[in-house]
């Protein structure tokens, strides 16, 4: 889902209150837009490739991240230049930045894959 | 004439798109959008926008309205998806089609299948003429054959382009305005829509000689990738102006997702190795028709993948085949083709699945005057049978449906009564006989919803079927439905409410014909499993068709499948498998 919408990269164009086809943002007078329902979102990653401005990132969870999750940091993502990661895969984004190499790493992702003990129920 | 010569001349007409005249506007107003058109479609995808398109070639006023904006909205916009393109040559549809009327389950029609590879073959040619040029080009497959041609429709380029060249035909699109309710004249012929602009907080009527409803499949919001926006109000819409659905028990298809993510883009898991929740390995017959053993394996723990079909000089160009999945393995840390990563599943309902409103003939008529439909609303059964649609075959499927529902919505179309004299036939998530208002509104769509996922998500129940449970969520879907004064918007008719309690109904009415046609088939056949009916009848090697509102219906569809002569030694209709 949404989880970074970067209130210094953001232009307030709306064009990400525009595109989303779920109408997760609402645009605001004089100001940039807000996630105003979030539990709408269904994680398309739309947005991410739409924002001409890199402001946004997109979480792969279907459901929120939780408190403290790196893919909430709005600002480490920035720096590592993953927002608007998306629209540079599917060549949108102007100039040449890839930001392949700089990915963070959700440890705790890798603990489901642990095998259960021997004698678990099949 | 040289083959240059032919690519210039495409080139040069393509320069100039005829413009049809513009729908006329009767009202526009804070209160109130009202148009008045020739053909309006519903639904913005890409049998919407081909549709649109097809109708404004022939000089049709079109207006095409989508719930969310045209060119994000709906599965294809996010998933990105190639055509199944098969040249119109016998020795190469022999090839093709065979073996997909045996995955298929022999429900199929070859006359079916023909037509459509034929339309989508025609018309995808005409995209690079149209100047479609993709902001990232897909490596050349494979295996490429000669006489082969492949589109592939990359997100989110294609339907960007398909938005673009729906207007430039001269169709007007009305984003982030979802249709509630059919409208039709004295005659009973569908006569235009209205609904709600939810960004503009107006409701619109939209008056037409015809309708094409291309409002997609549904999955019951799983959070499959670009799904939630296909809730089966348009079925809905179709079934109370009469139409007759098909296929609903094919309704059941399971997405791969990397664990806990939306990303359901099956194209390198369809051949990837798994692993069970004890790490012994996982096989597999044939994952495009039924997903079983790996299902059954997901209800006993957590299942890993890892592509490891690809040697290391492969892996580039799967990764620039598929961005939208890469991006997301990699923002979480996973390396697929080595890592085993864990994985769980999205109901894909029925946009993977096969079922939807019965389309008649190759016009995508209804049998309801003035209505059509196309695309993942429509069942692709002829095409797919008891087998997915995705990869491919939806896709032609979308253009060839689009094309033709367009085409004839445009060529019936009959001139529109004024808005005040059409009458509107919505029935639950609008209005309710003894509606009052102590009992109207508040949450309780949630409620409708909450049940319907209820039934319709859990593996353990939509996967894996039998008499006892089926019967135990029809009731409980039936206690719902029996109670419509709960689905009323209490804000009305004409509000952003009535969106919320129309797609609940919308959700509702497709769950209990899922339940209806599962019933009925008493066999397990492609990826219908019915616990309690573990082999395939030959008996039933036919359709089911499925309709009604209130009481439920299923019969056999008196059109057989017309499938091909099986080559010797090849398993055909008559043999007796054992299901998995």
């Amino acid at each position: 889902m949404i989880e970074v919408l970067d209130p210094v990269r953001c232009t307030s164009c709306n064009i990400c209150v525009r595109v989303c086809p779920t109408n997760v943002f609402d645009a605001v007078e004089g100001d940039i837009p807000v996630i105003a329902r979030h539990s709408d979102c269904q994680t398309c990653f739309q947005c991410e490739a739409w924002c001409p401005a890199d402001a946004i990132f997109v979480s792969p969870s279907r459901t929120p991240e939780p408190d403290g999750s790196p893919l909430r940091d709005g600002e480490a993502l920035a720096a590592r230049n993953l927002l608007g990661l998306y629209r540079d895969r599917v060549g949108w984004r102007r100039g040449t930045t890839s930001a392949s190499e700089n990915l963070p790493s959700t440890d705790d992702y890798h603990v489901w894959a642990t095998p259960l003990p021997e004698g678990a129920p099949r | 004439m040289s083959s240059t010569s032919s690519t210039a001349n495409r080139l040069t007409r393509s320069a100039r798109i005829a413009r049809a005249p513009r729908p006329a506007i009767l009202q526009n107003t804070g209160e109130s959008l009202q148009l008045a058109a020739d053909v309006l479609v519903l639904g913005g995808g890409p049998a919407g926008t081909w549709a649109a398109i097809a109708a404004t070639e022939a000089g049709a006023r079109v207006v095409l309205a989508d719930k969310g904006y045209c060119g994000t909205s709906g599965v294809a916009a996010t998933a990105g998806v190639g055509h199944w393109l098969v040249p119109p040559d016998v020795a190469a549809r022999d090839a093709e089609i065979f073996p997909r009327e045996a995955q298929g389950g022999y429900l199929t029609d070859r006359t079916w299948t023909d037509a459509v590879l034929d339309e989508a073959w025609y018309r995808t040619e005409l995209i690079p003429g149209w100047g479609y040029r993709p902001a990232t080009t897909p490596p050349p497959r494979l295996f490429a054959q000669p006489g082969r041609r492949s589109f592939a429709g990359t997100a989110p380029d294609y339907l960007r382009f398909l938005r673009g060249r729906t207007k430039r035909g001269g169709a007007t699109i009305l984003d982030h305005s979802p249709a509630l309710e059919l409208l039709v004249d004295d005659d009973g012929h569908v006569s235009g829509a209205r609904g709600y602009q939810r960004q503009a907080g107006r409701p619109w009527t939209v008056t037409a000689g015809a309708v094409v409803l291309a409002t997609g499949g549904t999955t019951w919001k799983s959070h499959s990738l670009g799904g939630d926006v296909d809730t089966g109000e348009g079925h809905l819409m179709a079934a109370e102006v009469g139409a007759h659905l098909s296929s609903m028990e094919f309704s059941n298809f399971y997405g791969m997702v990397p664990l806990g993510t939306s990303m359901d883009k099956n194209g390198f898991f369809i051949a990837a190795s798994y692993w069970d929740h004890h790490g012994d390995p996982i096989t597999y017959r044939n994952l495009h028709e039924s997903r079983a053993e790996l299902l059954a394996a997901s209800l006993r723990g957590t299942v890993t993948a890892t592509f490891t079909q690809f040697p290391p000089e492969a892996r580039a160009r799967v990764r620039a085949g598929m961005p939208n999945f890469f991006m997301v393995v990699d923002k979480l840390g996973v390396d697929p083709f080595t890592d085993r990563f864990p994985i769980d599943w999205v109901q894909e309902g029925t946009v993977r699945g096969t079922g939807g409103v019965h389309v008649l003939d190759h016009d995508a008529a209804t049998g309801v005057p003035g209505l059509y439909a196309a695309g993942d609303i429509a069942a692709r059964d002829r095409i797919v049978g008891s087998a997915t649609g995705a990869g491919g075959p939806n896709l032609a499927w979308a253009v060839a449906t689009g094309t033709w529902a367009g085409r004839a919505a445009a060529r019936d179309a009959t001139t529109p009564a004024a808005p005040a004299r059409l009458t509107p036939t919505g029935t639950h998530g609008l209005r309710a006989p003894r509606a009052t208002a102590s009992a109207r509104g508040g949450d309780s769509w949630r409620d409708v919803v909450g049940v319907v996922q209820g039934q319709m998500h859990p593996i353990a129940k939509a996967a894996f079927r039998d008499e006892e449970g089926l019967a135990a969520s029809g009731s409980l879907l039936d206690e719902r439905w029996a109670r419509p004064e709960r689905l009323v918007p209490a804000a009305g008719t004409g509000s952003g409410e009535a969106i919320r309690t129309r797609e609940a109904a919308g959700m509702l009415a497709t769950a209990r014909w899922v339940i209806a046609a599962a019933r009925a088939r008493t066999e397990s056949r492609g990826m219908h499993t019915r616990v309690d009916h573990p082999r395939t009848d030959p008996a039933q090697t036919h359709r089911l068709l499925v309709g009604g509102l209130d009481e439920t219906w299923v019969r056999p569809d008196p059109d057989l499948p017309v499938t091909g002569p099986v080559p010797a030694g090849a398993p055909g209709p008559a043999d007796v498998k054992e299901a998995s």
